[in-house]
């Protein structure tokens, strides 16, 4: 109990201390290849900090959501970066870190922000609403699939296990199901994190938004939750696809030197993948709208042989 | 180069219709229309252009009781557009249009009150009493409204878009929201005072519209220009076209999300506008054109604009042929050539849509040799505007180069006699600005001022083409069809 409730806390801290770092070192990747000099890496944090120091302001004719939901979406990373092996493969006591729990999570974060959208007050938020809604059914049911493949040959749906079974098991690794699901991982995740070529976050052009325009209307306190809590998803499902993919170096008892090895390999993983992903965006433009459910799609297709396959090789 | 004497014909406007017709038929368009207050009266114009260099006004005087003219709304789209300004700026009526509406007049414009009247005196605004839009009825059909205020730092416009799904059903732009009263700021002003005020209608356009401004003085005035003058205004707009189209590029590809495009074009683009600095002593170009003559502070580095330009070719060139870029170009936003000419849209939007009018061929004032051609592409798309202008900026580098040798052979000019300004009348400017073909007119009082300066951007007449390119588009690549228009704000809304 008290090793669970132990790695809860790390879980927690480690994500709040490493995710502005993880995308001040994305945008300032991302800088210089373009060559720009960019914010630098504490930028992300001065942002937060400076947002969390001022007060909302609420469209009139907006209703209380837009109070509720920024706390919801953050209340909901969080309880995402406890439950998903980030740092340490410890199994959880009385608190279950599930496949299907942190999935239901994550959808609430989703809801909780396309509820904003459709309340704020503006068309904007709707629109962005409408389509984060229609890429989050192809992403959803692709992240469920995509990881149940992985537990097929464990046995067990429960994260932590999943990874520390591929660790002890090379074979694991290597095989098209691991290659096939770890392929259809990464493209939701990028989708659900609202990166190129899915969405833009660095765009100015609201009628081309997905994820900024149902943050849009919102200020201060409300969009420091809104951007935090969202960043907090990109560590998390980043964590979870780069611990699924290279499992070593996480902490597998709960003894302070094994907590400090598996943040710091996980935080040097988070980073590495972090810059690469961004190294990746400066060499591709934005789908068409309607050309993202084609590559959604397609990760589902990835994400479906690969658990059909699962059954075939195990 | 002679400029040939344009046709004028004074008409009852009883005879309008039936000579405006006749202008039209000669395959002339109509270029401008200004109405001014006289005495006891009112006197407007229309300006056709010809294709072979020919001009005509058409002429006709109002009493001030019965401000009322035929409307040639049926003949010319653009005549339409021109009369619903008249009605807001100077309060003639337009009998029959079909679309009496509020054109440059904000709601909050109070009635009767015609800012280009000499006894307008400033209203009480009212608070803004709303712009009703059409309402698209039907299952699912929504509105968004965008803007005047923008998330990036562009200039004040509002879009009305009813949409279905992501498929924009109609789009209504509600613009002149940077109305500032240039035509009236030009009024009892001097002939050099218009000069700076020519060069701020619209920054990036500080040169075209400059140099149609002085054009139509020097029109007016009899003034002959030395050849190396004529060189020098010819270099400067093709500079001017040069570090916009650059611009354009790169935020073309910005909006596709391709922001590495942009980060290069805007080094080009600064290399560019430190060029410019070099040579004009602002990095816009302004201060180089004075009254019969144009200036530089040194000579244009020949090397310097070849190689941008190489370097803007390959861009283009990465840039087309990324198939993600590519796949958000090709067939968006598509004008039909039938609708350019319809609606008489200019510059590169035109020429993209196969309409090949550009007034350094139809209304020359220089003869920019053998390396000049008319760019022109014929699917009307995103893609063919962007490839317009990329096309644009090697053979504006290519006249650069041209222009400066022969300005090399010529020689310093002498300095012009200033005299004082004593001859009254009216004369015309044209000239291709990097939007298009941009025309002022200016009517000269007593002592050298101004008594009326009507002026003409591009953007005035290619507006109206992007919601009609904008058929089954959808709602998110709106910015990319906007852009790939890019037309004036400031320059429209005056």
């Amino acid at each position: 109990m008290m090793a669970s409730v132990l790695v809860i806390a790390v879980h927690l801290a480690f994500a709040l201390a490493v995710t502005p770092l993880l995308i001040g070192v994305m945008r300032t990747v991302r800088a210089r290849l373009e060559g720009r000099v960019g914010g630098g890496v504490l930028q992300p944090w001065r942002d937060v900090i400076k947002l969390f120091g001022k007060e909302p302001v609420r469209a009139p004719g907006s209703s209380p959501v837009l109070v509720w939901a920024p706390l919801l979406l953050m209340a909901s990373s969080l309880v995402l970066v406890a439950l998903i092996p980030l740092v340490s493969t410890l199994p959880l006591a009385s608190v279950p870190g599930d496949l299907f729990v942190v999935v239901s999570v994550l959808l609430l974060g989703t809801v909780a922000l396309a509820m904003l959208g459709l309340e704020s007050g503006t068309a904007f938020g709707g629109m962005g609403s409408s389509r984060h809604m229609m890429f989050t059914a192809l992403v959803e049911p692709t992240v469920l699939l995509s990881i149940y493949a992985l537990s097929v040959p464990v046995g067990t749906s429960a994260l932590a296990a999943i990874v520390r079974g591929r660790r002890d098991d090379l074979s694991l690794l290597l095989n098209p199901v691991s290659i096939l699901a770890i392929a259809a991982l990464v493209v939701v995740v990028i989708a659900e994190t609202g990166r190129l070529p899915v969405d833009n976050p660095s765009t100015h052009l609201e009628l081309t938004m997905v994820h900024e325009a149902m943050i849009l209307e919102s200020g201060g306190r409300d969009l420091g939750w809104l951007e935090f809590g969202s960043w907090l998803r990109l560590t998390g499902l980043l964590g979870l696809a780069v611990n699924l993919a290279v499992p070593w170096g996480l902490a597998s008892d709960a003894t302070a030197l094994a907590l400090i090895i598996g943040t710091a390999t996980t935080t040097v993983k988070l980073l590495l993948v972090g810059a690469a992903l961004a190294a990746v965006e400066v060499f591709i433009a934005k789908l068409r709208l309607f050309r993202v459910p084609e590559l959604l799609a397609g990760s589902f297709v990835l994400a479906f042989l690969s658990v059909s396959a699962s059954y075939l090789v195990f | 180069m002679r400029r040939q004497q344009p046709e004028t014909h004074t008409v009852s406007r009883d005879h309008l219709t039936g000579v405006v017709a006749r202008q039209l038929d000669l395959g002339r368009r109509l270029a401008l229309v200004s109405g001014q207050e006289v005495a006891d009266g009112f006197e407007v114009v229309w300006v056709f252009l010809g294709g072979d260099g020919s001009r005509a006004e058409v002429t006709v005087r109002l009493e001030a009781g019965d401000p009322h003219l035929p409307t040639l709304a049926g003949l010319s789209y653009q005549a339409g557009r021109f009369e619903r300004e008249l009605h807001d700026m100077l309060g003639l009526i337009a009998d029959g249009h079909p679309q009496p509406f509020r054109l440059v007049r904000h709601a909050h414009w109070p009635a009767g009150y015609y800012p280009q009247r000499s006894d307008a005196a400033t209203p009480s605004f009212d608070a803004d009493a709303g712009f009703p839009f059409v309402e698209v009825a039907g299952k699912g059909v929504y509105e968004i409204p965008v803007g005047p205020v923008h998330a990036g730092l562009i200039e004040p416009g509002h879009f009305r878009f009813s949409v279905v799904g992501e498929t924009i059903v109609r789009m209504y732009q509600r613009l002149y929201f940077v109305h500032r009263g240039v035509e009236k700021l030009f009024v009892g002003r001097t002939v050099s005072d218009g000069i700076t005020l020519a060069e701020r209608i619209s920054g990036d356009t500080a040169v075209g519209h400059s140099l149609a401004y002085l054009m139509a003085v020097e029109d007016a005035l009899g003034i002959e220009i030395s050849p190396q003058a004529a060189l020098t205004r010819a270099l400067l707009l093709e500079l001017e076209r040069l570090y916009n189209h650059v611009n354009d590029l790169g935020l073309l590809a910005n909006d596709a999300g391709f922001g590495i495009a942009n980060a290069h074009a805007a080094r080009l683009r600064e290399t560019l506008l430190r060029h410019n600095a070099r040579l004009t002593g602002h990095r816009l170009l302004r201060g180089a054109l004075s009254l019969g003559d144009a200036r530089l502070l040194a000579a244009p580095e020949v090397g310097l604009v070849a190689g941008v330009a190489a370097e803007v070719a390959e861009l283009a060139e990465i840039a087309t042929s990324h198939s993600l870029v590519a796949n958000r170009f090709n067939t968006t936003a598509v004008l039909p050539t039938e609708q350019a000419e319809r609606l008489g849209v200019l510059g590169y939007v035109a020429r993209a849509s196969g309409v090949a009018i550009d007034a350094r061929v139809d209304q020359p004032f220089v003869d920019l040799g053998p390396n000049f051609r008319v760019v022109t592409r014929t699917d009307g798309d995103v893609r063919a505007r962007f490839d317009v202008r990329a096309e644009e900026v090697a053979v504006s580098a290519q006249l650069v180069a041209d222009l400066a040798a022969r300005l090399d052979g010529l020689g310093t000019a002498e300095p012009r006699p200033s005299g004082r300004i004593t001859r009254t009348g009216a004369g015309l400017g044209v000239v291709e600005a990097w939007r298009g073909t941009l025309v002022h007119r200016v009517v000269l009082a007593r002592g050298g001022t101004l008594a009326r300066v009507k002026v003409v951007d591009p953007s005035f007449l290619t507006w109206p083409g992007l919601p009609v390119a904008l058929n089954d588009v959808i709602v998110p690549d709106f910015p990319l069809a906007n852009k790939s228009f890019n037309c004036s704000y400031a320059g429209n809304d005056l």
